[in-house]
């Protein structure tokens, strides 16, 4: 039962200029220049504080760069702040729930969009539905499990129906079959034709979801590629000793010294639609 | 120590036949009490949030007048509104002094600052947790507004309870802005404080110890709601 569906030109692609981003005085996030088109899976991989959250964060615009820019180049971007806002939607690693009932958590997420009340009640059951979270309808959010939480989460995220959707590690704290769930809904997802982008520190993880890696270390973006290129022959010295499971600080790669990536060398990304 | 049972004993009879000067004191100081942390929570909620939502000039001095409001002895609220009300103070027309409407007056500026400082407390360790899902789902600080003050609801009650504690309990503002006039503006304190100094023990013990038990419903009811919130929302 599909009764949703996306309406309006798109904003994508995103692009990302010479994004900085710096707090209490350290840059956390370095010359960051990359880009994102329709309908791929991006995963982004690296080391504890490489700034992965932090860069899906200033995607999605909950954070303003210090300096550079992030620009939705798309026809739809022309409309406004509110029209971006909700053509995006992002799940957390720790799944955030109103002290509601699970209806009510997709219900109000629904009504900021401004969809009227009867739609509303379509669009829940029908998400609820493919999440496998209707006998729970009624139920407190907050005492659901954690991967039962994980996937309202989704479902709220799905019932936006958002041209791109932003996932933090999302089955961080979840364990294989909760995984195993969680990844079907955001491959079904996908499916609709939304544009992925989440971080993982689960490189099994990256290899099955991703159509495109991008490596962070240290709040550079060090190597950006599609995934059966990246994990047989990564280019970047520390992208090599992360995929090969080495502590980073210890023992480099023979690959080139942290070469930052820059998008023109690798521009064959964007056409592999 | 015979002085003690006797009082007692009268003091039970009293509650126990509903005595009907001990009935109407109680019913004032419910109706007055009850009516100023109505208003107290229409101002203080709404308020509270604002300041955990918003960042404005002079939010600081703002938050560090409410703390120090929060504390503020009762006798010196009722002096202020008594300055207000009094025939020569810019209220003096409206001839409010005296009255039930000058305790709830008085009463709502005692609890005011109380329920909007500990709103602040809890919107803020909301936003604190919501902020980021929220305005990913398009909620700015004032669309937020509403619906911290519905999720914080448990918390709220508690919160709105211990105004109508600090409302309940209090003599200063009341004696100072009623008068403690029998049948028109006598509460339960003031009651108290009049027997005692007349010596007359059993009517201020009765009103005592159905303050204790007021007192002791609130505190259960807070204790309730709060367990109830955790069964239900964790």
């Amino acid at each position: 039962m599909i009764t949703h569906k996306r309406h309006g030109p798109e904003i994508l692609p995103l692009e990302l200029i010479d994004v900085d981003y710096k707090a209490g005085g350290q840059r956390l996030i370095k010359d960051m220049t990359c880009s994102f088109n329709t309908s791929r899976r991006s995963v982004i991989i690296g080391p504890n504080g490489a700034g992965k959250s932090l860069f899906l964060r200033l995607c999605h615009g909950l954070l303003k760069p210090s300096s550079g820019s992030i620009n939705w180049l798309g026809e739809g971007a022309q409309q406004g702040r509110d029209y971006i806002t909700h053509r995006q939607a992002m799940v957390f690693q720790r799944p955030v729930m109103l002290r509601r009932s699970v209806v009510a958590n997709i219900d109000y997420a629904l009504s900021l969009k401004g969809i009227s009340k009867q739609t509303r009640k379509d669009i829940t059951e029908s998400v609820l539905q493919r999440t496998g979270l209707r006998r729970k309808a009624d139920h407190p959010a907050r005492v659901l499990s954690g991967g039962e939480q994980q996937r309202l989460a989704l479902a709220r995220a799905w019932a936006m129906t958002p041209e791109v959707l932003f996932l933090d590690e999302p089955t961080a704290n979840l364990d294989p079959a909760a995984t195993h769930a969680v990844e079907e809904i955001i491959t079904a997802i996908h499916g609709t034709g939304t544009c992925i982008i989440m971080t993982s520190h689960d490189l099994g993880q990256a290899k099955r979801m991703a159509d495109d890696i991008l490596f962070l270390h240290r709040g550079r973006l060090l190597e950006h590629a599609p995934v059966a290129e990246f994990f047989k022959n990564p280019q970047n010295d520390l992208a090599q000793a992360f995929v090969q499971g080495e502590l980073l600080w210890w023992n480099r790669g023979q690959g080139s010294r942290n070469r930052p990536h820059k998008p023109k060398q690798n521009q064959h990304n964007n056409k592999q639609e | 120590m015979n002085d003690f049972s006797t009082a007692f004993g009268t003091a039970f009879s009293l509650m126990i036949n509903l005595d009907s000067a001990l009935v109407e004191i109680v019913g004032l100081s419910l109706h007055v009490s009850l009516t100023a942390v109505l208003f107290a929570a229409l101002i203080g909620l709404p308020v509270g949030a604002a300041m955990a939502l918003f960042r404005f000039p002079g939010r600081s001095i703002i938050s560090v007048i409410l703390s120090a409001l929060m504390g503020l002895p009762p006798v010196v609220v009722g002096l202020f509104v008594y300055l207000l009300l009094s025939r020569a103070g810019p209220f003096g027309v409206l001839g409010l002094l005296f009255s039930p409407t000058a305790m709830i007056i008085a009463q709502t500026l005692l609890v005011t600052p109380i329920i909007a400082a500990l709103t602040r407390q809890v919107i803020e360790d909301l936003w604190n947790e919501y902020e980021d899902q929220l305005r990913s789902l398009g909620a700015g600080p004032a669309r937020a507004l509403p619906t911290l003050l519905w999720d914080g609801r448990f918390s709220l009650i508690t919160t709105i309870l211990a105004g109508f504690g600090r409302a309940s309990g209090e003599v200063g503002a009341v004696m100072i802005v009623g008068g403690n006039i029998d049948h028109v503006t006598r509460v339960m304190t003031t009651s108290i404080a009049l027997e005692v100094s007349k010596g007359d023990l059993a009517l201020a013990l009765g009103l005592g110890i159905i303050l204790i038990f007021l007192s002791i419903g609130v505190s259960g009811t807070a204790f309730l709601v709060r367990r109830m919130a955790e069964q239900r929302h964790g």
